[in-house]
């Protein structure tokens, strides 16, 4: 991969290993680039040890993008309208209110397969237009700031309902602790849990769950909304960190790239863990590659694709064998 | 509404459904092979930048189709490595390819965006484009509108009518039994890969070329993905593919007319309409099972690779 990289550095006319440096080692090398860092493998993390849990049961959840934006709305619609009223419980409803709206955004593509067999991911895709549409609208309307200058945003949340700061003079919050305790829980799921053993018998032998008597809607079920609770977790700790207000655009692709995270991580959640932080790092590359060497901040998708076509092709590679031809017999 | 006034909506439909007729077939021929290529909307984006490049820096409007079909060509040769040289998950791949196109073609075409784009002419054909009704309605497109329906009637009859198609049906119902037979199974899938690339080249170039003669990141707005929906809409038919996208190109156009036609919503809500409506089709169509297990290709996204 990183000869792929230097080979198009080098064709665009760039010197390849200032560009390497400047891209993927100069955003650590200070504590407030570290903090970006951690901030922006916080949502990834979550999207993808959710949606690493459908996978597992050949749940193609692709809409987390959606759900993290059905997230944000739910819980910036609590943010700004409840719970300033509920005193300290209004930060555990705005959080509950965002893996809700998540849920509630991944259970249609669930009803729908399981009732209609509607593919979930053409469904969950088409979803996340909806939503992003949904929350335009918001913004230009009922929920706009009125003191706002016209800008289609909402008014800052509450002082009090946005998520502390892991560390001064950095924007990371705690966010990280609760997508750190979810990776555990996710492991414990998967390796002591009942349901956690259907789903992988589900997806890695559909037949014999089928004789076993797993039910394959419950699976579905299971996948579709766990992925989208852990989504919309991550839209409304977006929103109630470093944005602190809704506004139209709250996610540079985070729900698409937590598929990628998914599969580098290996559908396990230490993986998921590993992959989300080596994916913040591609984000804060681009970003880099943006101000540092102008280009576009589309080249995020690039380093993703590449990322997730090396992987796709080294699985095929690592599971070679040599093998010894036996002798040919006489014909 | 005036007669004229319906005619343009007539003729805005057309031509909004002719990016989604030309993805949609392609995507058709690939998954009758057995192959589900989710990179639709990446070879999309791709063909549309490649034909916008090409017809603006000179070369004219022929060329940008050809570099369009060319662009998808190349992104579905790279899915095709992929999928049907080293065996790796079909969904996955697609994935990434979308990803990977949509980010390609941001970033090469950054310098284009905001550039006046060469509109693709309407044809004047003689006696029949001077019709009175007829003659707009259906005589006064271009080429590419044409071209896609001679496309419709020609992937129908060769998958129906002739051999090749019949061998490359059974290429997705049963690989392994194809194979068998001595069919070249991933030759056929090669092939099949391969021109539904093109098409969605075709597809992508004919958006910056005619319905909006223009680039903008992201142009085609989830199209790429309509396409695939529209496969699912067609019960893998190519003639339902065509009427399918006229369907959805209606809701585009009900979308920019609705303020004439006097409805009030807001415009957030119309543009959800495509959208909706691929999720509303999709469950009419699947909500009957055996309609489903009749039509799609018994393989359709299984790795195929031989016993050695």
């Amino acid at each position: 991969m990183a000869l792929t990289l230097i080979a198009c550095f080098a064709a665009l006319q760039m010197p390849p290993l200032h560009a390497l440096y400047a891209i993927f080692i100069q955003p650590l090398a200070s504590a407030y680039g570290l903090g970006e860092w951690l901030l922006k493998a916080t949502p990834l993390m979550l999207c993808g040890l959710g949606l690493s849990l459908g996978f597992r049961a050949n749940v193609w959840n692709i809409g987390a993008e959606g759900q993290l934006t059905m997230g944000a709305i739910a819980g910036g619609g609590v943010a700004l309208y409840i719970a300033p009223g509920l005193g300290p419980w209004g930060m555990p409803a705005m959080l509950l209110a965002g893996m809700a709206g998540g849920m509630l955004w991944a259970a249609i593509p669930a009803l729908l397969r399981t009732r209609f067999h509607t593919s979930e991911i053409l469904t969950s895709l088409m979803l996340v237009y909806v939503a992003q549409l949904l929350l335009a609208w918001l913004m230009v309307g009922r929920w706009q700031d009125p003191q706002g200058f016209n800008f289609p945003q909402s008014r800052a949340f509450d002082e009090a309902l946005i998520l502390p700061l892991l560390a001064d003079g950095q924007r990371a919050t705690v966010a990280l602790y609760g997508a750190l305790a979810l990776a555990v829980a996710a492991w414990i799921f998967i390796r002591h849990s009942f349901a956690g053993y259907t789903m992988l018998v589900a997806g890695m032998a559909p037949a014999a769950a089928r004789y076993a008597g797993f039910s394959e809607s419950r699976s579905i079920w299971w996948g579709m909304l766990i992925g989208g609770a852990t989504a919309g977790l991550a839209g409304i700790a977006e929103i109630a960190g470093p944005i602190g207000r809704l506004q139209p655009s709250i996610s540079p692709g985070y729900g698409f790239a937590a598929i990628i995270v998914a599969f580098v991580g290996r559908l396990h959640p230490l993986g998921v863990v590993l992959a989300a932080l080596l994916m913040s790092l591609l984000y804060l590359g681009g970003e880099a590659a943006q101000l540092e060497l102008g280009l576009p901040a589309a080249v995020t998708g690039v380093f993703q694709g590449l990322l997730l076509f090396y992987l796709l092709a080294a699985d095929h590679f690592a599971g070679l064998r040599l093998v010894r031809r036996p002798a040919r017999a006489i014909a | 509404m005036s007669l004229d006034y319906c005619i343009a909506l007539c003729t805005a439909t057309v031509v909004a459904a002719t990016p989604l007729v030309f993805a949609g077939l392609g995507e058709l021929v690939a998954e009758r092979a057995g192959v589900l290529n989710l990179g639709v909307e990446g070879m999309m984006l791709s063909g549309a930048l490649a034909a916008f490049v090409a017809s603006v820096t000179g070369g004219g409007l022929l060329l940008g189709f050809l570099a369009g079909a060319l662009a998808g060509l190349v992104m579905s040769l790279l899915f095709g490595l992929l999928t049907l040289r080293l065996g790796t998950n079909q969904v996955a791949t697609g994935l990434a390819l979308t990803l990977f196109g949509g980010g390609l073609s941001a970033c090469l075409g950054r310098g284009y965006a905001g550039l006046p784009g060469k509109a693709l002419p309407p044809l004047q054909l003689p006696l029949l484009s001077d019709l009175p009704v007829l003659g707009p309605l259906l005589f006064r497109y271009d080429a590419a509108v044409y071209g896609s329906l001679l496309l419709v009637a020609g992937v129908s009859w060769v998958l129906f009518r002739t051999r090749l198609g019949l061998v490359l049906r059974a290429v997705g119902e049963s690989p392994q039994v194809a194979d068998a037979l001595g069919h070249p199974v991933t030759a056929l899938r090669w092939g099949a890969v391969a021109f539904g690339g093109m098409l969605a080249g075709l597809g992508g170039a004919y958006l910056s070329t005619a319905v909006t003669p223009m680039w903008a990141e992201g142009i085609s707005a989830g199209r790429g993905w309509i396409a695939l929906a529209l496969v699912v809409f067609a019960i893998w038919k190519p003639w339902r593919v065509l009427f399918g996208a006229w369907l959805f190109g209606g809701m585009t156009v009900l979308q920019l007319h609705a303020q004439a036609l006097g409805i009030a919503v807001p415009g957030e809500f119309l543009s959800m309409l495509p959208y909706l409506a691929t999720i509303l089709v999709l469950v009419l169509i699947c909500r009957n099972p055996r309609l489903l297990r009749l039509n799609q290709p018994a393989a359709l996204g299984r790795v195929f690779q031989r016993e050695r």
